[in-house]
Parts: structure tokens; C-alpha cells; sequence
């Protein structure tokens, strides 16, 4: 892996001047991701706040060929162009020794919900891809509204914390298992404070031969009602209370990346979150005991499976 | 008896407004700029009466939810913009073959593709008509005020249950973000119309019973034993290859709609009966188009402007006759000239001069004045 010394020399894909707001966890994440390629990169994006926020005409932030199409289908525009790089290498119009890796980025509404259908067809025709799931838990682009990966009991504007419902009332998705289910190579989770972690994981996922995901934890302070200067502060608490779990499956084994020397109590990460105000009234003390006990669960059932092959 | 309310309300909270008096109980959406306030507003105010919210997955998952939840018996909801219309296609054919009374709003944004999200556009009035395959009957209302946006809402579910086929609802961003003071209406005070329920033997029920020309519709669980499909089906609903059977039912669903055009027409005429020169406009740009005509009259022109309420069926009639009356209709529209199509089909003497912006800005009033001296 490479050092950070040698990281920092690297060139930067993603410039600055973006739009994306203070704060946003996407930059970050996207450039260690691109940092990882280290060569030649196509990179695709779902509709969302990294496409809109990126390309403001008449600027681009890209200093590599880039493709939006929909919202639903990054996965299914990426199988197109790696395809057509695999036919042209085949008829020598690309060198046999160019090595091209091929990304493509998604929110988790545009992955999680309405792409998960080219998400999986790209997997199960095994696409020579990597697929970066940036996870802020809501289609904030859009405006906060919920989404199947965003938290149980969060406030959005689609499930709103009031009188009938205190905010979402379902459990988030699995999605890095339901990735793994398809028997890739290479599936991980990851976040942003922890830049050692997601590039290695980025370098594997980018060498593997076959489709790769990473579904990387992206704080927003839009969407979470936090503070800007805080989110890489609440990226690492999402880990280190083992609600968002670092962890790999690489050929079938599962690995968890890193464990917590001390596991924090979830309500550490949740307090300072607008999103979770009404968890703490007094009245909602069982929902928060609710979430504690599933997060506890699912840490206990990683850790179980910890090594072992899926 | 209670008073109206008054309110300051975006037309997208109207448009809320308007399916809660109207009685839907159900709503099933995904987010999408310019329309996602009405799936915001349902979320906080459905639960509230009882009625069921849901998001989904996807743009086809929320059309396909509000069929649903139709056929099982509840008024149903779900709304949209650009994309999210051209998802929805699909299943608005499905609900129009299988004759489900459902309500679907499009905001219109700039297009095609993911286009203009936070710009106005008037560029699918032809995909509400024919953006799913095949031959089919589509309504569609058009309002042009905030406070028109809860009354057609309401007149486009009565629309839905009477006709039991889909209604569009059709305004552009313009007026779907605007605010507005709008009375609510009181309890009684607009019609609101329940689709017709099945009362006969369970034996003799038959969802597409070619005796009607519109079937009562028996909500699923109700005793009545009957099958719903997209294929071309015989009376009790089960899928048919004869002949016979799908041209009797293929041209059944077009007529009950064509032999109910007087009912389902609705237009708004100002300074039409001396007019000279004509207006044909709706959604914002009607209100650019007013303001113009006005003008006209202050500087003796005689202007006027015809504003369909309905656009589909297309207002036939209405055109034809003004046609004959006028030198010129002018049809200012923010697309490429989708409306000039057909008021230059229906069109017997006069001139029709289309005025098209798809830059994402409104038609201003001057652009409309300009043409109308133009052809006084």
C-alpha cells in the first residue's frame, strides 16, 4: 500500500472549487478512491449530489473522463464503457499493457434504491469495475427525504419525526451483503476518517479481476443537522460504535478490519445529530434501547463470522 | 358551519391540499425535484387521517404501488417530474388497459433527460398523451394558479373514479414551486365523486362487463372474485387472443372517455366574444398570456385568450369554432411547439403562430404582446 507521503504526491483528480457543501464527506472519499487507481481512470456517476455538485457548468472538477446518464443506471453505463475498452483492446486500438480501471459512484439512493437493479445486473455479468456507494444515509440532494439505507428512528422529510411516526421505522438495508451475496471478488465497507483503511481497501478492490464495491460511510451536515468542521468527528464515531463496521469480504472471507479497543455507547454518535433529536425524549428511551440492541446484534454476528468463510 | 380557511400555500402544498379533500388515502412517491414537496406533504399529513404514505424504491415501484392500493379500494396518489414521468410510462398504460382510477401529478421540468430539474417547462404535454405504447384514452388537467391546483386535484380524482382511468395532472414548475394565498375549500363545498361500487351477486360480477360502458369496480377483498392483468382481457379480466374480444375492449376504453368530452372539457374564456386575434395557453404561461391580452385591449386591440383547463382530450371543439371567428391563434408554449401541433390540426381559417421558449425562462408577457400586434 502506499504511504501517505507518497499519496499526498499523487495527482489530484478531483479538484477543488467544487460545490459540494463544507463539510461533505464525498471529496474526501472520492479522492482517496481515484488516489488508489493509480493510472488511468474512467470514472461514471448516478444522479446525486456528487454529480451535480461536480460539474457546474461551465466548470468540471473531473481530470479524467467522466459519464453521468440517470439516476438509476451508473452500473449499467459503466458495463457499456468497460465492454467497449475490452472490444477495443481486442481489435488493438488500445494497447494490450494499458491498464484501465473503471469507477463508478453513487449516492445510496441512487444505489441502495432505484440502481440497485443495474448494481446487481453489473455484478452478475462481471464487469472488470469498481462500484463506490458514498452512504449519507438520505437523498440529500433532493432535500433530506429517506432513504432504504438511512438509519432507523432518523428524521427526514419523508418519514418525519411528529406524533404518528418517529422518523424512519425500518431497519436500514444490508447492502455491502447483499454486494457480497453475488459472489465478487472483492466487497468491503469503509469510511472517510480512516484514510489507511479505505485505500487499501480501494487498491484491492481496484486490482481484483472482476466487479469490486465499497460502500463508504459519507457524513453530511445538511442531512444530519450537524456541524460542518465535525463530520470526519461523526464518521469516526459511526465506527468506533460499531453502527457502521469496517470490515471485508475478500474471495468469500470475511475480515473485520478494525475493531474498537473500547465500543462506544451509540448514543454518543446520535446526540449530537439533528436527525435524532427526538430519540431523546424521555418517551423514546425504547426506541433508542431498540436500536442499541440491533446495532449490538449485528456487530456480535460480524464478529462471529469474523475470518470465516461466507 | 366552518369557515374557508385562507393560507399561503405553494402549489405543490395545493396540490396536497386538493387530494386530501378529494379523499385519497394513499400515496406511494420517490423523491424528484421540481415535485418532491408533495410526497413531503403527504408524509406529514396522510398518517394524520388515517391514510397510508409510502416511499419507495423507485419511480415504477410508486406507480405501481398506487394501482394497488387502488384496486383494494383507496383513492391513490403519486407524483412526479421529467424522468420520473418517463419511468412511470409503463404502468400508466397498464393502469389505463386494466382501468384503474389513479391519480399521477407531473410537474414539468426542463427536459429531455435529467434536463432542467429546477426549471419550469411545458415539454410533456405530448408524453401525457402518448408516452406509453398503444392505443389509449388520457385525461389531463392543467391548472394555472395555485388555487387551481387543489380544485383540478379534485376534479382529477373525480375525473379518475367516474372514468376508472388514470388522470394526469399536469403544471409546470413555475406554479408547482410558486406561493399563493388559497381558501381552502369547506367540506361539501366542491364535488367530490367515489367510484362505483359493485352491488350485484358475486356470481354475476364482471370487472369489464361490456354491458356498461364503465364497469363498476369491486375493491380487491370485497367478495368478488375477479382478475386484473395488462393483457388484453374478455369481461371477467382473464387474457383473450380472440379477435373479437380485444376490439371490442380496446375500442371500449377509448370511447368511454371520447363520448364524455362535454363532461371532461373545461375552458376558461376572457374577451373572446369580440376578439379578432386569440390566445391559446395554459399552466404559467396562461397568466403571461392574460396579462397580455389585457394590454392588447388597453392599446383597442382586440385580443382574447382561450385557456384549457383540459388539454387531453385535446379541446377540439373550442379551437375549431374560435378558429373560425379569428384571424389568428397565437400559442405561446415553453416547448417546441407540442400544443401548435393541434390547435393547427383543429384549426379551420385562422393563422396559428406558435411562440416557444425552452431556455428554462418563462414566457414573458411582452414576448406574447409583440406577436399579438403583430397579427391584430
Amino acid at each position: 500500500m502506499a504511504t501517505l507521503k507518497e499519496l499526498s504526491k499523487q495527482d489530484e483528480l478531483l479538484s477543488g472549487g467544487h460545490r459540494l457543501c463544507a463539510g461533505c464527506g464525498i471529496p474526501p472519499i472520492v479522492r482517496l478512491v481515484l488516489r488508489a487507481a493509480n493510472g488511468p481512470v474512467v470514472a461514471t456517476a448516478a444522479t446525486g449530489c456528487l454529480e451535480v455538485g461536480t460539474t457546474v457548468y461551465p466548470y468540471t472538477s473531473w481530470r479524467i473522463p467522466w459519464i453521468h446518464s440517470a439516476f438509476e443506471n451508473a452500473a449499467a453505463t459503466i458495463s457499456g464503457v468497460e465492454t467497449a475498452y475490452r472490444v477495443l483492446k481486442k481489435r488493438g486500438r488500445i494497447p494490450q499493457d494499458k491498464n484501465i480501471k473503471f469507477v463508478a459512484f453513487g449516492g445510496d439512493g441512487g444505489t441502495y434504491d432505484i440502481g440497485l437493479q443495474a448494481l446487481s445486473g453489473a455484478l452478475e455479468r462481471g464487469h472488470n469495475f469498481l462500484y463506490v456507494c458514498y452512504d449519507n444515509g438520505a437523498y440529500m440532494n433532493t432535500g433530506i427525504q429517506r432513504s432504504s439505507a438511512t438509519p432507523f428512528t432518523s428524521n427526514t422529510t419523508t418519514s418525519p419525526a411528529g406524533e404518528a411516526i418517529q422518523g424512519k421505522q425500518e431497519w436500514r438495508k444490508d447492502l455491502t451483503r447483499i454486494v457480497a451475496a453475488h459472489n465478487v471478488p472483492y466487497a468491503a465497507q469503509a469510511s472517510p476518517h480512516n484514510w489507511a483503511d479505505l485505500s487499501k481497501k480501494a487498491e484491492k478492490a481496484l486490482k481484483v479481476s472482476g466487479p469490486s464495491f465499497l460502500n463508504v460511510m459519507s457524513p453530511c451536515p445538511l442531512g444530519w443537522y450537524t456541524k460542518s468542521e465535525d463530520s470526519i468527528k461523526w464518521a469516526k464515531l459511526s465506527v468506533d460504535t460499531c453502527y457502521w463496521p469496517l470490515y471485508e469480504i475478500e474471495n468469500g472471507i470475511l475480515k473485520v478490519t478494525y475493531k474498537p479497543k473500547e465500543k462506544k455507547p451509540l448514543a454518543e454518535w446520535l446526540k449530537p445529530q439533528g436527525r435524532f433529536k427526538h430519540l431523546f425524549r424521555p418517551e423514546n428511551q425504547h426506541l433508542l434501547e431498540k436500536f442499541q440492541a440491533r446495532v449490538d446484534l449485528e456487530w456480535q454476528r460480524l464478529l462471529d463470522l469474523d475470518g470465516k468463510r461466507l | 358551519m366552518a369557515e374557508n380557511k385562507k393560507k399561503l400555500l405553494q402549489g405543490n402544498e395545493a396540490c396536497v391540499e386538493g387530494a386530501l379533500y378529494a379523499g385519497c388515502r394513499f400515496y406511494a412517491g420517490y423523491p424528484i425535484t421540481p415535485s418532491t414537496e408533495i410526497a413531503e406533504g403527504m408524509s406529514v399529513r396522510l398518517p394524520r387521517v388515517g391514510g397510508k404514505f409510502i416511499q419507495m424504491e423507485d419511480e415504477i415501484a410508486s406507480i405501481a404501488a398506487a394501482i394497488g392500493a387502488s384496486i383494494a379500494g383507496l383513492k391513490s396518489l403519486t407524483a412526479t417530474s421529467g424522468p420520473g414521468f418517463s419511468l412511470k410510462q409503463e404502468c400508466l398504460g397498464y393502469a389505463c388497459l386494466a382501468e384503474i382510477p389513479l391519480v399521477v401529478v407531473n410537474v414539468m421540468r426542463g427536459g429531455p433527460s435529467t434536463g432542467y430539474p429546477t426549471g419550469p417547462s411545458q415539454a410533456d404535454i405530448m408524453q401525457a398523451k402518448w408516452g406509453t405504447h398503444g392505443d389509449h384514452p388520457v385525461i389531463a388537467v392543467t391548472p394555472s394558479y395555485v388555487q387551481e391546483i387543489l380544485s383540478e386535484t379534485v376534479r382529477a380524482f373525480n375525473l379518475a373514479e367516474k372514468y376508472r382511468t388514470p388522470v394526469i395532472v399536469l403544471y409546470d414548475e413555475i406554479i408547482g414551486h410558486m406561493r399563493e394565498p388559497v381558501t381552502i375549500p369547506a367540506p361539501g363545498e366542491l364535488d367530490v365523486v367515489d367510484r362505483e361500487k359493485a352491488t350485484c351477486d358475486a356470481d354475476d360480477y364482471f370487472p369489464y362487463d361490456e354491458r356498461y360502458e364503465i364497469a363498476p369496480l369491486a375493491p380487491f377483498g370485497a367478495g368478488y372474485r375477479f382478475h386484473v392483468t395488462g393483457l388484453n382481457h374478455r369481461k371477467d379480466g382473464f387474457p383473450t387472443n380472440d379477435p373479437r374480444q380485444i376490439d371490442l375492449n380496446n375500442r371500449r376504453i377509448m370511447r368511454k372517455i371520447d363520448n364524455h368530452r362535454e363532461e371532461i372539457w373545461k375552458n376558461e374564456e376572457t374577451f373572446l366574444e369580440d376578439a379578432e386575434v386569440a390566445v391559446f395557453t395554459l399552466g404559467s404561461t396562461a397568466r403571461s398570456a392574460r396579462f397580455a391580452v389585457n394590454k392588447a385591449r388597453e392599446a383597442g386591440i382586440k385580443a382574447g385568450l382561450l385557456r384549457p383547463l383540459t388539454i387531453w382530450p385535446f379541446p377540439d371543439r373550442a379551437v375549431t369554432e374560435l378558429s373560425k371567428r379569428v384571424k389568428a391563434i397565437i400559442v405561446p408554449e415553453m416547448n417546441l411547439g407540442q400544443m401548435t401541433l393541434e390547435v393547427e390540426r383543429c384549426s379551420k381559417k385562422a393563422d396559428v403562430i406558435g411562440i416557444h421558449r425552452v431556455d428554462g425562462e418563462p414566457i414573458t408577457p411582452a414576448q406574447i404582446l409583440d406577436v399579438i400586434k403583430k397579427h391584430k
